[in-house]
């Protein structure tokens, strides 16, 4: 028989407003910039985690994402968490960091603290260390938000037993353009996991 | 439950433009490291294994205007190419396609590049790749640091398993640019020697480039005779630290156990593993502590970075083709710049060419942000 697995939380990180199944947690107005709002969300999650401020800005989004959606979840270290992000931009904004640091060789200053972020990955590994989890792990790039693919990588792994919950989303930053939704598949929740309903949870204004 | 295999597939690599010819240099005891000297990509002499450029333009010609495509998209080409071609497949809309690759078109950013910072998207890559093949499906890119080569298998085979792909084809592939060389010397990770691998005088590592590519197929008919089935895999993080190995080789430790559960064997019938095996400290020290942990410290075990260096989003596929070579030839090939075992725990480093009947052989890789990624193989025929 097959198992129906279900959305049971989710968060949107866009126009400077956060939200968690749909109901708004707070709002910057729209001419903040995202070093100011991410620490406003930092703060708003009461964090204590100094490693915060050295992340680059898609992993500081992927983080907060995170957060909201694990929060709201109410995991153990022990709950076998997989996490798959998607997005665009892949990590081309610290990509061009990196390479302004390299370009002229009069000013030449490579430094391993941006060059490690220029992999969407690394958003994956501080989410792990910050919640511990030691699951299953992928990041992929598409040119758009893709329903049908989080969907079905996102059901093998819990079909083929590789993860207990999957922590998904798009999470993309590129220039000062950013968008962030995560979402987890429990076993238990009241929205079914199907593309439809992850496709209208995407475009949700709120 | 559907099968999986691993079937048609080709390397492009200093080393040769098919697999046929890089595992001949790999028996001959050939590697494709060498030292360069390039100002443009660094500033001091490096050891890399580079494809050359007038090589890959001549070979390139057949496919197309070598102006209009990046060094990477013709080593990607030319790969994939020849993987259709040999496996005579009709692409249709139950074909996938997946990429992989660390950095794509990183190099288009240079100011100096000719080409537009459009193509530096690694989607922007996966569309040129779907429309010059006529591929149905977008491309799934594959983006997740040095593991993405053979992570790209496991993905194909998820994905066949659970019906939404008949075949899979992956194309991997990455190039040495300045970008990355100096990233990695920020690093301090860049030997200035070749590089040796679970050696004791192991120094780092070298980067190379390569592009690989394999059909992933769920259709036992029409095999190619080098044919493996995938057995099992797995994928766990080590949230451990973004840019060094946990000391426990907690995540592979976890990625082989998810790997060997599902493939329902005992650790005793692995023949062989090709281990990531970059040549700094830390990630050898951790795979010998890992594969100890899992009582794998006496199978034969080598690492291909001597011939290749390490080619980042390639390297796992690179490598798993190596492996299917490996098994079909029954011969366990050298681990290339072994000396003296340098790691803390013992393993059964590969010192020389061994004809043995091989069955069934592991697959490993690690990279930044803590992933790690485990795929059993073995042979179909």
């Amino acid at each position: 028989m097959k198992i129906e697995n279900y959305i049971s939380n989710y968060c949107h990180i866009r126009n400077n407003t956060v939200s968690v199944n749909g109901e708004l947690i707070f709002k910057e107005d729209s001419n903040s910039e995202f070093a100011d709002f991410s620490k406003k969300g930092y703060k708003q999650l009461n964090l204590s985690y100094s490693k915060f401020f050295k992340m680059d800005n898609l992993s500081k989004l992927a983080f907060l994402g995170a957060e909201y959606v694990l929060n709201a979840t109410k995991i153990d270290a022990d709950d076998n968490v997989a996490i798959v992000l998607t997005n665009r931009a892949s990590s081309l904004d610290t990509d061009r960091k990196h390479q302004g640091s390299i370009q002229d060789k009069e000013s030449y200053y490579p430094s391993p603290a941006v060059f490690v972020y220029t992999l969407p990955n690394i958003t994956i590994g501080e989410i792990s260390i910050k919640h511990q989890l030691k699951s299953e792990n992928a990041f992929f790039i598409f040119d758009a938000f893709n329903a049908d693919f989080l969907h079905a990588y996102a059901s093998s792994l819990l079909e083929k037993e590789k993860a207990e919950s999957v922590l998904c989303g798009w999470v993309d930053y590129d220039g000062e353009a950013y968008d962030c939704f995560m979402y987890m598949i429990s076993k238990k929740g009241q929205r079914k996991h199907t593309t439809n309903e992850l496709k209208n949870l995407y475009k949700n204004k709120d | 439950m559907s099968q999986t295999y691993l079937s048609y597939n080709n390397i492009i690599s200093s080393l040769g433009f098919t697999t046929a010819q890089n595992i001949e240099n790999i028996s001959l005891g050939n590697s494709g490291i060498e030292k360069v000297d390039d100002k443009k990509v660094l500033q001091t002499p490096f050891y890399s294994s580079l494809i050359k450029t007038d090589q890959l333009d001549t070979a390139f010609q057949k496919l197309g205007n070598s102006i209009d495509f990046t060094r990477l998209e013709k080593m990607m080409f030319l790969s994939l190419n020849d993987v259709l071609e040999q496996s005579n497949l009709e692409i249709t809309a139950k074909t996938g396609l997946i990429i992989s690759t660390t950095k794509g078109n990183v190099d288009v950013l240079d100011t100096n590049s000719k080409f537009p910072k459009e193509r530096a998207y690694l989607a922007e890559l996966g569309k040129q790749i779907q429309q010059f093949f006529g591929f149905k499906n977008e491309a799934i890119v594959v983006s997740n640091a040095c593991v993405s080569g053979i992570l790209a298998v496991s993905v194909a085979k998820r994905m066949i398993t659970s019906g939404v792909y008949d075949d899979v084809l992956i194309a991997s592939g990455d190039i040495v640019s300045e970008f990355i060389l100096s990233g990695f010397q920020s690093f301090q990770a860049i030997s200035d020697a070749p590089c040796r691998p679970f050696s004791k005088n192991r120094t780092g590592i070298n980067i190379g480039e390569a592009a690989a590519a394999i059909l992933v197929t769920s259709q036992k008919e029409n095999l190619s005779p080098d044919a493996l089935e995938i057995l099992g895999d797995g994928s766990c993080n080590d949230a451990n630290h973004i840019s060094g190995p946990s000391r426990t080789g907690e995540g592979l430790y976890r990625s082989i156990q998810s790997a060997l559960k599902e493939a329902m064997i005992e650790t005793s019938t692995i023949d062989y593993i090709s281990a990531h095996g970059t040549a700094t400290n830390y990630n050898d020290e951790m795979e010998a502590i890992a594969f100890n942990r899992m009582e794998l410290g006496d199978v034969p075990v080598n690492s291909l970075k001597g011939y290749y260096g390490h080619t980042l989003g390639a390297s796992g596929l690179l490598e798993t083709i190596v492996g299917m070579q490996s098994l079909f030839n029954n011969t366990l090939y050298t681990s290339y710049g072994f000396d003296e075992l340098g790691v803390s725990q013992s393993i059964n480093v590969i010192k020389e060419n061994t004809k043995k009947p091989l069955q069934t052989f592991l697959k490993t890789a690690s990279g930044f942000g803590g992933c790690n990624t485990a795929v059993i193989f073995k042979k179909v025929h």
